[in-house]
Protein backbone atom coordinates (compact mmCIF):
# COMPACT_ATOMS: atom_id res chain seq x y z
CA UNK A 1 0.00 0.00 0.00
CA UNK A 2 1.46 3.13 -1.34
CA UNK A 3 1.65 6.56 0.58
CA UNK A 4 -1.52 8.94 -1.06
CA UNK A 5 -1.98 12.19 0.28
CA UNK A 6 -5.16 13.16 -2.36
CA UNK A 7 -7.32 11.48 0.50
CA UNK A 8 -6.36 14.28 2.72
CA UNK A 9 -8.31 17.42 1.42
CA UNK A 10 -11.53 15.41 2.07
CA UNK A 11 -11.39 15.85 5.34
CA UNK A 12 -9.75 19.04 5.41
CA UNK A 13 -12.85 19.98 7.22
CA UNK A 14 -12.94 17.90 10.02
CA UNK A 15 -9.25 18.30 10.42
CA UNK A 16 -9.68 22.31 10.52
CA UNK A 17 -12.59 21.34 13.11
CA UNK A 18 -9.88 19.35 14.91
CA UNK A 19 -7.30 22.19 14.97
CA UNK A 20 -9.83 24.94 16.34
CA UNK A 21 -10.45 22.39 19.11
CA UNK A 22 -6.10 22.32 19.53
CA UNK A 23 -6.33 26.07 19.14
CA UNK A 24 -8.89 26.20 22.23
CA UNK A 25 -7.71 24.02 24.24
CA UNK A 26 -4.74 25.29 24.23
CA UNK A 27 -5.45 28.86 25.55
CA UNK A 28 -7.55 28.14 27.62
CA UNK A 29 -5.17 25.51 29.54
CA UNK A 30 -2.34 28.20 28.77
CA UNK A 31 -4.60 30.91 30.17
CA UNK A 32 -5.33 28.66 33.49
CA UNK A 33 -1.77 27.53 33.67
CA UNK A 34 -0.57 31.21 34.13
CA UNK A 35 -3.12 32.50 36.54
CA UNK A 36 -2.58 29.14 38.47
CA UNK A 37 1.24 29.15 38.44
CA UNK A 38 0.65 32.45 40.04
CA UNK A 39 -1.34 31.56 42.61
CA UNK A 40 1.06 28.40 43.46
CA UNK A 41 4.25 30.49 43.17
CA UNK A 42 2.29 32.99 45.74
CA UNK A 43 1.31 29.72 48.22
CA UNK A 44 4.75 28.34 48.09
CA UNK A 45 6.68 31.25 48.75
CA UNK A 46 3.89 32.73 51.41
CA UNK A 47 1.47 30.64 52.69
CA UNK A 48 1.34 29.55 56.18
CA UNK A 49 3.44 26.51 56.94
CA UNK A 50 0.37 23.96 57.11
CA UNK A 51 -0.60 24.84 53.60
CA UNK A 52 2.84 25.38 52.24
CA UNK A 53 4.23 21.89 52.83
CA UNK A 54 1.29 19.97 51.64
CA UNK A 55 1.02 22.07 48.21
CA UNK A 56 4.83 21.49 48.03
CA UNK A 57 4.31 17.94 48.09
CA UNK A 58 1.58 18.12 45.77
CA UNK A 59 3.53 20.67 43.15
CA UNK A 60 6.61 17.75 43.81
CA UNK A 61 3.99 15.05 43.10
CA UNK A 62 2.82 16.53 39.72
CA UNK A 63 6.23 17.03 38.58
CA UNK A 64 7.46 14.00 39.16
CA UNK A 65 4.76 12.02 37.20
CA UNK A 66 3.55 11.86 33.37
CA UNK A 67 0.75 14.14 32.25
CA UNK A 68 -0.69 11.31 30.65
CA UNK A 69 -1.45 9.64 34.19
CA UNK A 70 -2.34 12.68 35.32
CA UNK A 71 -5.59 13.13 32.56
CA UNK A 72 -6.07 9.53 33.48
CA UNK A 73 -6.97 10.40 37.20
CA UNK A 74 -8.83 13.49 36.29
CA UNK A 75 -10.85 11.97 33.88
CA UNK A 76 -11.41 8.46 34.58
CA UNK A 77 -10.76 8.45 38.11
CA UNK A 78 -12.65 11.60 39.17
CA UNK A 79 -15.67 9.85 37.51
CA UNK A 80 -15.37 6.93 40.14
CA UNK A 81 -15.94 9.58 43.00
CA UNK A 82 -18.78 10.76 41.37
CA UNK A 83 -17.61 14.22 39.71
CA UNK A 84 -18.04 13.67 36.09
CA UNK A 85 -16.62 16.34 34.37
CA UNK A 86 -16.89 16.34 30.32
CA UNK A 87 -13.69 15.61 28.57
CA UNK A 88 -12.87 18.94 27.31
CA UNK A 89 -13.25 20.45 30.70
CA UNK A 90 -11.17 17.21 32.33
CA UNK A 91 -8.32 18.35 29.93
CA UNK A 92 -8.24 21.84 30.13
CA UNK A 93 -7.86 21.52 33.76
CA UNK A 94 -5.09 18.27 33.33
CA UNK A 95 -3.03 20.32 31.10
CA UNK A 96 -3.62 23.35 33.03
CA UNK A 97 -2.54 22.14 36.90
CA UNK A 98 0.26 20.59 35.27
CA UNK A 99 1.68 23.38 33.53
CA UNK A 100 0.40 25.76 36.65
CA UNK A 101 3.12 23.59 38.56
CA UNK A 102 6.26 24.27 35.85
CA UNK A 103 5.15 27.45 35.82
CA UNK A 104 5.05 28.17 39.81
CA UNK A 105 8.29 26.81 39.37
CA UNK A 106 9.40 29.50 37.38
CA UNK A 107 7.82 32.48 38.83
CA UNK A 108 8.78 31.76 42.50
CA UNK A 109 12.60 32.50 41.21
CA UNK A 110 10.90 35.68 39.07
CA UNK A 111 9.44 36.97 42.20
CA UNK A 112 12.47 36.02 44.62
CA UNK A 113 14.59 37.84 41.87
CA UNK A 114 12.52 41.14 42.33
CA UNK A 115 14.63 44.16 44.34
CA UNK A 116 13.79 43.47 47.66
CA UNK A 117 14.25 47.12 48.66
CA UNK A 118 10.88 47.08 46.11
CA UNK A 119 8.37 44.73 49.01
CA UNK A 120 9.79 47.26 52.07
CA UNK A 121 9.31 50.78 49.88
CA UNK A 122 5.56 49.46 49.33
CA UNK A 123 4.63 48.08 52.91
CA UNK A 124 6.54 51.40 54.25
CA UNK A 125 4.08 53.20 52.35
CA UNK A 126 1.22 51.56 54.13
CA UNK A 127 0.48 48.61 51.41
CA UNK A 128 -0.75 45.55 53.09
CA UNK A 129 1.34 42.20 52.56
CA UNK A 130 -1.44 40.86 50.00
CA UNK A 131 -1.27 44.38 48.20
CA UNK A 132 2.45 44.55 47.80
CA UNK A 133 2.43 41.37 46.01
CA UNK A 134 -0.72 41.88 44.00
CA UNK A 135 0.26 45.31 42.97
CA UNK A 136 3.98 45.22 42.85
CA UNK A 137 5.92 42.35 43.37
CA UNK A 138 3.94 39.85 40.75
CA UNK A 139 4.05 42.20 38.36
CA UNK A 140 7.60 42.55 38.10
CA UNK A 141 8.25 39.01 38.72
CA UNK A 142 5.94 38.21 35.66
CA UNK A 143 7.53 40.23 33.37
CA UNK A 144 11.19 38.89 33.73
CA UNK A 145 9.75 35.19 33.57
CA UNK A 146 7.86 35.75 30.08
CA UNK A 147 10.72 33.87 27.62
CA UNK A 148 10.41 30.43 29.72
CA UNK A 149 6.87 30.59 30.50
CA UNK A 150 6.33 30.89 26.82
CA UNK A 151 8.33 28.10 26.45
CA UNK A 152 5.92 26.21 28.50
CA UNK A 153 3.18 27.43 26.36
CA UNK A 154 4.76 26.28 23.57
CA UNK A 155 5.47 22.14 24.95
CA UNK A 156 1.29 22.60 26.15
CA UNK A 157 0.68 23.08 22.70
CA UNK A 158 2.32 20.07 21.78
CA UNK A 159 1.29 18.17 25.04
CA UNK A 160 -2.54 18.76 24.08
CA UNK A 161 -2.14 16.01 22.06
CA UNK A 162 -2.91 13.80 24.81
CA UNK A 163 -6.21 15.10 25.71
CA UNK A 164 -7.19 12.89 22.43
CA UNK A 165 -6.90 9.74 24.67
CA UNK A 166 -9.54 10.74 26.50
CA UNK A 167 -11.78 11.44 23.62
CA UNK A 168 -11.54 15.77 23.10
CA UNK A 169 -11.78 15.98 19.61
CA UNK A 170 -9.14 17.96 18.14
CA UNK A 171 -6.67 18.05 15.98
CA UNK A 172 -5.17 14.37 17.11
CA UNK A 173 -8.58 12.47 17.33
CA UNK A 174 -10.00 13.72 14.50
CA UNK A 175 -7.08 12.68 12.74
CA UNK A 176 -7.44 9.14 13.76
CA UNK A 177 -11.72 9.52 12.86
CA UNK A 178 -10.20 10.26 9.18
CA UNK A 179 -8.12 7.12 9.64
CA UNK A 180 -11.05 4.57 10.67
CA UNK A 181 -12.76 5.72 7.74
CA UNK A 182 -9.52 5.64 5.22
CA UNK A 183 -7.24 3.38 6.71
CA UNK A 184 -4.71 6.13 5.71
CA UNK A 185 -3.27 6.29 8.79
CA UNK A 186 0.31 7.51 7.44
CA UNK A 187 -1.03 10.77 5.36
CA UNK A 188 -3.05 11.91 7.99
CA UNK A 189 -1.07 11.40 10.83
CA UNK A 190 1.35 13.41 8.72
CA UNK A 191 -1.44 16.14 8.08
CA UNK A 192 -1.75 16.40 11.67
CA UNK A 193 1.71 17.01 12.25
CA UNK A 194 1.67 19.39 9.51
CA UNK A 195 -1.11 21.48 11.28
CA UNK A 196 0.81 21.56 14.63
CA UNK A 197 3.62 22.46 12.96
CA UNK A 198 1.96 25.38 11.94
CA UNK A 199 0.00 26.37 15.12
CA UNK A 200 3.43 26.41 16.97
CA UNK A 201 4.91 28.44 14.06
CA UNK A 202 2.18 31.07 15.02
CA UNK A 203 1.91 30.89 18.82
CA UNK A 204 6.09 31.29 18.66
CA UNK A 205 5.07 34.69 16.51
CA UNK A 206 3.12 35.77 19.27
CA UNK A 207 4.94 35.22 22.49
CA UNK A 208 7.74 36.91 19.99
CA UNK A 209 5.81 39.52 20.28
CA UNK A 210 4.53 39.85 23.84
CA UNK A 211 8.39 39.48 24.42
CA UNK A 212 8.92 42.73 22.59
CA UNK A 213 6.34 44.77 24.01
CA UNK A 214 7.46 43.87 27.89
CA UNK A 215 11.08 44.74 26.49
CA UNK A 216 9.62 47.96 25.45
CA UNK A 217 7.29 48.94 28.67
CA UNK A 218 10.70 47.97 30.75
CA UNK B 1 -3.09 -2.93 46.24
CA UNK B 2 -0.98 -5.53 47.43
CA UNK B 3 -2.60 -7.87 44.81
CA UNK B 4 -1.68 -5.31 41.90
CA UNK B 5 1.57 -4.35 42.94
CA UNK B 6 3.39 -7.47 40.95
CA UNK B 7 1.79 -6.28 38.05
CA UNK B 8 2.98 -2.44 38.80
CA UNK B 9 7.06 -3.66 39.38
CA UNK B 10 6.36 -5.62 35.69
CA UNK B 11 5.23 -2.56 34.28
CA UNK B 12 7.59 -0.60 35.65
CA UNK B 13 10.59 -2.75 34.32
CA UNK B 14 8.93 -1.99 30.74
CA UNK B 15 8.99 1.76 31.46
CA UNK B 16 12.84 1.12 32.58
CA UNK B 17 13.67 -0.93 29.50
CA UNK B 18 11.74 1.84 27.46
CA UNK B 19 13.89 4.52 28.96
CA UNK B 20 17.16 3.22 29.18
CA UNK B 21 16.71 2.11 25.31
CA UNK B 22 15.36 5.64 24.05
CA UNK B 23 17.82 7.68 25.89
CA UNK B 24 20.89 5.57 24.37
CA UNK B 25 19.45 6.63 21.24
CA UNK B 26 18.35 10.03 22.30
CA UNK B 27 22.19 10.44 22.97
CA UNK B 28 23.24 9.21 19.62
CA UNK B 29 20.39 11.63 17.64
CA UNK B 30 21.57 14.39 19.66
CA UNK B 31 25.32 13.79 18.99
CA UNK B 32 25.06 13.31 15.60
CA UNK B 33 22.34 16.00 15.43
CA UNK B 34 24.80 18.33 16.99
CA UNK B 35 27.70 17.48 14.52
CA UNK B 36 25.54 18.27 11.71
CA UNK B 37 24.28 21.86 13.29
CA UNK B 38 27.67 22.69 13.53
CA UNK B 39 29.21 21.26 10.45
CA UNK B 40 30.71 23.24 7.91
CA UNK B 41 28.73 21.42 5.66
CA UNK B 42 25.57 23.77 5.10
CA UNK B 43 23.57 20.73 3.38
CA UNK B 44 24.15 19.15 7.05
CA UNK B 45 23.57 22.57 9.10
CA UNK B 46 20.24 22.58 7.21
CA UNK B 47 19.47 19.03 7.91
CA UNK B 48 20.19 19.12 11.45
CA UNK B 49 18.17 22.60 11.61
CA UNK B 50 15.26 20.85 10.19
CA UNK B 51 15.65 17.87 12.24
CA UNK B 52 15.58 19.90 15.63
CA UNK B 53 12.66 21.88 14.07
CA UNK B 54 10.07 19.30 13.26
CA UNK B 55 10.58 17.11 15.73
CA UNK B 56 10.37 19.80 18.38
CA UNK B 57 7.65 21.34 16.17
CA UNK B 58 5.15 18.68 16.04
CA UNK B 59 3.85 16.83 19.51
CA UNK B 60 5.23 13.46 20.39
CA UNK B 61 2.71 11.78 20.08
CA UNK B 62 1.67 12.11 16.57
CA UNK B 63 5.59 10.69 15.63
CA UNK B 64 4.92 7.74 17.77
CA UNK B 65 1.58 6.78 15.51
CA UNK B 66 3.08 7.67 12.74
CA UNK B 67 5.64 5.60 13.20
CA UNK B 68 4.20 3.20 14.19
CA UNK B 69 0.60 3.17 12.78
CA UNK B 70 1.70 4.66 9.21
CA UNK B 71 5.05 2.68 9.16
CA UNK B 72 3.62 -0.44 7.45
CA UNK B 73 2.56 1.79 4.59
CA UNK B 74 6.22 2.39 3.44
CA UNK B 75 7.20 -0.85 5.11
CA UNK B 76 8.48 -0.47 8.39
CA UNK B 77 6.82 -2.81 10.56
CA UNK B 78 7.48 -2.79 14.28
CA UNK B 79 6.42 -3.88 17.25
CA UNK B 80 4.59 -1.58 20.01
CA UNK B 81 7.90 -1.70 22.14
CA UNK B 82 10.26 -1.21 19.43
CA UNK B 83 8.34 1.93 17.62
CA UNK B 84 7.81 3.13 20.94
CA UNK B 85 11.54 3.15 21.78
CA UNK B 86 12.32 4.33 18.07
CA UNK B 87 9.92 7.49 18.57
CA UNK B 88 11.13 8.21 21.91
CA UNK B 89 14.39 8.47 21.03
CA UNK B 90 14.32 9.92 17.79
CA UNK B 91 12.50 12.98 19.49
CA UNK B 92 14.41 13.08 22.65
CA UNK B 93 17.36 13.23 19.90
CA UNK B 94 16.35 16.44 18.78
CA UNK B 95 16.17 17.88 22.29
CA UNK B 96 19.35 16.49 23.11
CA UNK B 97 20.80 17.97 19.78
CA UNK B 98 20.20 21.56 21.23
CA UNK B 99 21.62 20.67 24.30
CA UNK B 100 24.85 19.37 23.16
CA UNK B 101 25.08 22.54 20.76
CA UNK B 102 24.63 24.86 23.31
CA UNK B 103 27.19 23.21 25.75
CA UNK B 104 29.37 23.34 23.08
CA UNK B 105 28.85 26.44 21.57
CA UNK B 106 29.13 28.40 25.14
CA UNK B 107 32.77 26.85 25.64
CA UNK B 108 34.89 29.94 25.70
CA UNK B 109 36.00 31.34 21.76
CA UNK B 110 39.34 32.10 22.91
CA UNK B 111 39.96 28.12 23.65
CA UNK B 112 39.33 27.08 19.87
CA UNK B 113 41.52 30.08 18.65
CA UNK B 114 44.25 29.10 21.34
CA UNK B 115 44.44 25.69 20.32
CA UNK B 116 44.40 25.73 16.70
CA UNK B 117 46.75 28.59 17.48
CA UNK B 118 49.45 25.64 19.09
CA UNK B 119 49.50 23.63 15.90
CA UNK B 120 46.57 21.22 17.05
CA UNK B 121 44.11 20.32 13.89
CA UNK B 122 40.06 20.93 14.01
CA UNK B 123 39.23 17.39 14.78
CA UNK B 124 41.99 17.17 17.16
CA UNK B 125 41.00 20.86 19.03
CA UNK B 126 37.45 20.00 19.13
CA UNK B 127 38.10 16.28 20.68
CA UNK B 128 40.96 17.07 23.46
CA UNK B 129 39.88 21.43 24.15
CA UNK B 130 36.29 21.73 23.32
CA UNK B 131 34.37 18.62 23.96
CA UNK B 132 35.94 17.67 27.59
CA UNK B 133 34.63 21.22 28.82
CA UNK B 134 31.25 21.08 26.57
CA UNK B 135 30.65 17.50 28.42
CA UNK B 136 30.99 19.47 32.03
CA UNK B 137 28.78 21.79 30.62
CA UNK B 138 25.93 19.03 29.33
CA UNK B 139 25.64 16.90 31.98
CA UNK B 140 22.44 19.01 33.97
CA UNK B 141 20.93 19.94 31.07
CA UNK B 142 20.92 16.64 29.65
CA UNK B 143 19.80 14.88 33.29
CA UNK B 144 16.57 17.43 32.45
CA UNK B 145 16.03 16.28 28.94
CA UNK B 146 16.37 12.23 30.56
CA UNK B 147 13.76 13.36 33.16
CA UNK B 148 11.21 14.80 30.34
CA UNK B 149 12.05 11.40 28.18
CA UNK B 150 10.96 8.45 31.76
CA UNK B 151 7.83 10.58 32.21
CA UNK B 152 7.29 10.68 27.83
CA UNK B 153 7.50 6.79 27.85
CA UNK B 154 3.84 7.44 29.33
CA UNK B 155 2.45 7.95 25.87
CA UNK B 156 3.36 4.16 24.53
CA UNK B 157 0.55 3.73 26.76
CA UNK B 158 -1.12 4.72 23.64
CA UNK B 159 -0.12 2.17 21.49
CA UNK B 160 -0.86 -0.45 24.05
CA UNK B 161 2.88 -1.53 25.45
CA UNK B 162 2.25 -2.75 28.84
CA UNK B 163 4.26 0.08 30.92
CA UNK B 164 3.12 1.95 33.82
CA UNK B 165 1.10 4.36 32.95
CA UNK B 166 -0.90 1.75 30.56
CA UNK B 167 -1.22 -1.15 33.68
CA UNK B 168 -2.47 2.36 36.07
CA UNK B 169 -5.11 2.87 33.52
CA UNK B 170 -6.16 -0.52 33.35
CA UNK B 171 -6.12 -0.94 37.39
CA UNK B 172 -8.15 2.24 37.56
CA UNK B 173 -10.79 0.96 35.20
CA UNK B 174 -11.24 -2.44 37.18
CA UNK B 175 -10.64 -1.74 40.97
CA UNK B 176 -12.41 1.35 41.38
CA UNK B 177 -9.76 2.94 43.34
CA UNK B 178 -8.24 5.41 41.30
CA UNK B 179 -6.00 7.55 43.64
CA UNK B 180 -4.46 4.47 44.85
CA UNK B 181 -3.78 3.06 40.83
CA UNK B 182 -2.36 7.19 40.61
CA UNK B 183 -0.28 7.09 43.61
CA UNK B 184 1.22 3.74 43.30
CA UNK B 185 2.22 4.39 39.79
CA UNK B 186 3.55 7.74 40.47
CA UNK B 187 5.65 6.67 43.77
CA UNK B 188 7.65 4.26 41.00
CA UNK B 189 7.95 7.09 38.06
CA UNK B 190 9.13 9.30 41.25
CA UNK B 191 11.25 6.43 42.55
CA UNK B 192 13.03 5.86 38.82
CA UNK B 193 13.10 10.04 38.68
CA UNK B 194 15.25 10.24 41.62
CA UNK B 195 17.58 7.37 41.13
CA UNK B 196 18.38 8.72 37.80
CA UNK B 197 18.72 12.41 39.00
CA UNK B 198 21.02 10.48 41.36
CA UNK B 199 22.92 9.23 38.78
CA UNK B 200 23.26 12.46 36.98
CA UNK B 201 24.31 14.44 39.81
CA UNK B 202 27.19 11.79 40.62
CA UNK B 203 28.38 12.16 36.73
CA UNK B 204 28.01 15.42 37.15
CA UNK B 205 30.54 15.48 40.46
CA UNK B 206 32.87 13.00 38.78
CA UNK B 207 33.70 15.48 35.69
CA UNK B 208 33.50 18.71 37.70
CA UNK B 209 36.71 20.71 37.97
CA UNK B 210 38.56 19.34 41.15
Amino acid sequence: MGLDFSVVPAFAGALFSGALWTIAITLSAAVLSFFGGIVFAVIALYAPLVIRYPFRLFAWLFMGTPLLLQLFLIYFGLIQIGIDLPAFVAGVIGLGLHFAVYNSDIIQAGILAVDKGQYEGARTLGLSRIQTLRKVVVPQAVRSVVPPIGNNMIALLKDSALVSVIGVAELTLSSQMAISRTFRPFEFYVAAAACYYVINLGLEAGLRRIERRIQLAR
Amino acid sequence: MLRVFPFFLQAAWVTIQLSVLSCAMGLVCGALGAAARLSRSPALRFTGATYVSVIRGTPALIQVFILYFGGPQIGIQLEAFEAGVLALGFNIGAYMTETMRGAIISVDRGQNEAARTLGLSRFETFRSVILPQALRLMIRPLGVNINALIKGTALVAAISVVELTYTAQRYIGSTYKPFEMFLLAGSIYMVIIYVTGLGVSWLDRRVALK
